[in-house]
């Protein structure tokens, strides 16, 4: 049903620096007027999607993801820090952003939402290429659909959304995506409103597609189980900022951060679990020291005190965390524990 | 005895272009303080099945069978006992929180509003038991006040679990009520339904597609495909060692982090769910189903005894329980 590739775990773990970083943020922040505040939605980033590479942004709603993602995309600017694709600056001039939206494509989450009901899906597809003045236009609609796994795709030309199952319209979006023959794509949510059969369906896509293509890929999603299905490596965002981040396998069988913890612990089938209470808190008022502390299970057990940086936890300010691809966690607890090996697994 | 009782229960919509069967011949049952999670994708009829137990349907549906409900017969109640019977005794959490609650009234007042309505309680009393629900559903009662846009989603969810239980209901039935939340607030809603059911003695029937999440609160599934039960037993058993080919393919959709098998190796079903206008032939699933005979595309098989308490609809378990 699906390829397989047995021996990418290992491959990925061992040796994740080998990737060109295409795709960067470096010590973005993103902040808004918000009710005479301001809520810094992303609030320090430094993120890098490798060529070829799959990357996860997995946070809470709220944690500043979706910004993070849009600003990547151009289309909020910077308040501070910078957007790189490909070693330069992006310029967000609007010639400068039309060539960069050739190079780095949208996937949004809700196929019925993104797709004009009134077009057919030539249409749909055809609507890229149009702008950018793309010649061949029906081979480049018709391999796009193909490589989106809509085959024959004569035949889906003159189908309308309301035609296809949500899965097709879900195709038609990354068709859309494809037929700028982009380097990347950023994926909001790309199964969140799909049916379970066919989700795995569309994410063996992505993988089919980086295989195929080459193509690197953020995908922002609150799901760990997608992470673990197609990303090479994880981050996961908290109000603003990302606490932990590393090679899928490392973080998500060993996470050392109390909120990847927690976030693990609520899975199903999850042995013990850590129910946070209450929600994440507001952009506009981010918690002094550890911006986590507040609702930090290790802090509240008395595991911070034990380990001599409760007060630490309460007061300091955590450092931004570096985008290279090997593990990383903003945490003075899990910081404190190690260096003993797998030592924050408790 | 059972709380609840569907006995080959058939629904089909009357449209302009013809009949559309969405759910046909389900038989299920339910006792008093168990909990049953119904697992399907969109169109396999989970959510009509689940609209027509307090007959919630629209007029263009006919509902064949019968619903037991405690004994009685709910598609023959007339109106008055129809309406005495909903909220009071069976109750209903629909998805999406954001348009179940009136955007301009405040939420006590909507909670507060089944009591009413059944003169369960004056004015006065009703605030109380407001708050009371409130504090049930870990909401601070001054959140009496609020309007619903004030709330977070999963505060949402848990205002419209807290109008479920206003008038103590025996049963209720919730509707994907964590689908759009986040994890660690999904978690929470989860928690505070699986406490409802173990502490008060409340049935539960929860619809999902997200066979992991029922398997974590019910204690029996039954999983729904076009329309039909292909199989029903014991959660942890049909998740883990589904029996029907479909229920495999629900239950690998949502892989177990950690696990080698599902890394880098996302598993799906190819094809669509069917139209239930043009069902396949035979067996509906044989279209899409990876371990499909020559058989399966004439011959649909009935629910078939696969284990204690367990049922599949698969020519394989027919073929494995037949041979000693």
């Amino acid at each position: 049903m699906t390829e397989t590739q047995p021996a990418a775990d290992t491959a990925a773990a061992t040796a994740p620096a080998t990737r060109r970083a295409l795709l960067e943020a470096r010590d973005l922040r993103v902040e808004f007027p918000s009710r005479g505040r301001r809520a810094r939605a992303v609030d320090g980033v430094n993120l890098a999607v490798g060529e070829g590479e799959i990357v996860a942004l997995v946070g809470e709603s709220g944690c500043g993801k979706t910004t993070l993602a849009r600003t990547l995309l151009g289309l909020e600017r910077p308040t501070s820090g910078e957007v790189r694709y490909d070693g330069a600056v992006l310029d967000h001039g609007s010639k400068a952003l039309k060539a960069y939206r050739r190079e780095v494509q949208l996937v949004l989450q809700d196929p019925t939402g993104s797709l004009n009901p009134r077009h057919t899906v030539y249409e749909a597809v055809a609507e890229g290429p149009r702008i950018h003045g793309l010649a061949g236009e029906r081979e480049i609609v018709a391999e796009a659909l193909a490589r989106a796994g809509l085959r024959p795709p004569e035949r889906f030309f003159l189908r309308y959304p309301h035609e296809l199952s949500g899965g097709q319209r879900q195709r038609v979006v990354i068709a859309g995506a494809l037929a700028l023959n982009p380097k990347v794509l950023i994926a909001d949510e790309p199964v969140a409103s799909l049916d379970a059969s066919v989700r795995g369906e569309i994410l063996a896509l992505m993988l089919k597609l980086r295989q195929d293509l080459g193509l690197s890929a953020l995908v922002v999603t609150h799901d760990l189980g997608l992470a673990w299905n197609i990303a090479d490596r994880v981050a996961v965002m908290y109000l603003g900022r990302i606490v932990e981040s590393g090679p899928v396998e490392q973080v998500l069988t060993a996470p050392r951060h109390p909120y990847t913890q927690a976030l693990m612990s609520v899975l199903p089938e999850s042995p013990e679990r850590v129910v946070l209470t209450g929600e994440p808190p507001d952009p506009t008022r981010i918690p002094g020291g550890c911006r986590f502390h507040a609702r930090c299970q290790v802090l509240a057990s008395g595991r911070a005190a034990e380990a001599g940086v409760d007060a630490r936890c309460r007061s300091e300010l955590l450092d931004v965390l570096p985008a290279t691809p090997e593990a990383h966690v903003a945490c003075h607890w899990a910081r404190a524990v190690e260096p003993a090996p797998e030592g924050a697994g408790a | 005895m059972s709380l609840l009782e569907l006995d080959d229960v058939s629904i089909t919509y009357r449209i302009a272009s013809g009949d559309v069967p969405a759910v046909r011949g389900v038989s299920l049952s339910l006792d008093a303080g168990a909990a049953l999670g119904v697992a399907g994708e969109s169109g396999s009829g989970k959510s009509t099945l689940a609209m027509a137990l307090l007959r919630l349907l629209p007029r263009d549906a006919r509902v064949g069978g019968r619903i037991l409900l405690d004994g009685e017969d709910v598609l023959a109640m007339k109106w008055g006992r129809l309406r005495a019977v909903r909220w009071a005794e069976a109750s209903i959490v629909f998805q999406g929180a954001q348009h179940g609650l009136n955007p301009v009234r405040r939420i006590g007042e909507q909670i507060a509003e089944p009591l009413l309505v059944h003169d369960l309680a004056k004015p006065d009393g009703a605030r109380k038991r407001v708050a009371e629900l409130l504090e049930q559903v870990g909401l601070p009662a001054w959140r009496a006040r609020s309007y619903p846009h004030e709330l977070s989603g999963g505060q949402r969810q848990r205002v419209m679990i807290a109008m479920a239980l206003a008038c103590s209901p025996r049963l209720i039935v919730a509707d994907e009520p964590t689908t759009a939340l986040d994890v660690m607030v999904q978690a929470q809603v989860l928690a505070l339904i699986k406490d409802l059911v173990a502490e008060r003695g409340i049935s539960l029937i929860m619809i999902s597609h997200d066979l992991s999440v029922l398997a974590d609160v019910c204690d029996r599934l039954a999983v729904m495909y076009a329309g039909r039960v292909v199989e029903h037993g014991p959660s942890h058993e049909v998740f883990r060692d589904a029996r029907h080919p479909y229920s495999s393919a629900l239950a690998a959709a949502f892989p177990t982090v950690g696990d080698p098998v599902s890394r880098m190796a996302p598993k799906g079903l190819g094809g669509d769910p069917p139209d239930p206008m043009a069902l396949p032939t035979g067996c509906s699933f044989h279209p899409r189903c990876p371990v499909a005979l020559d058989e399966c595309s004439s011959l649909d098989v009935e629910l078939w005894p696969a284990g204690e308490r367990r049922a599949a609809a698969c020519v394989h378990v027919r073929a494995k329980e037949e041979t000693p």
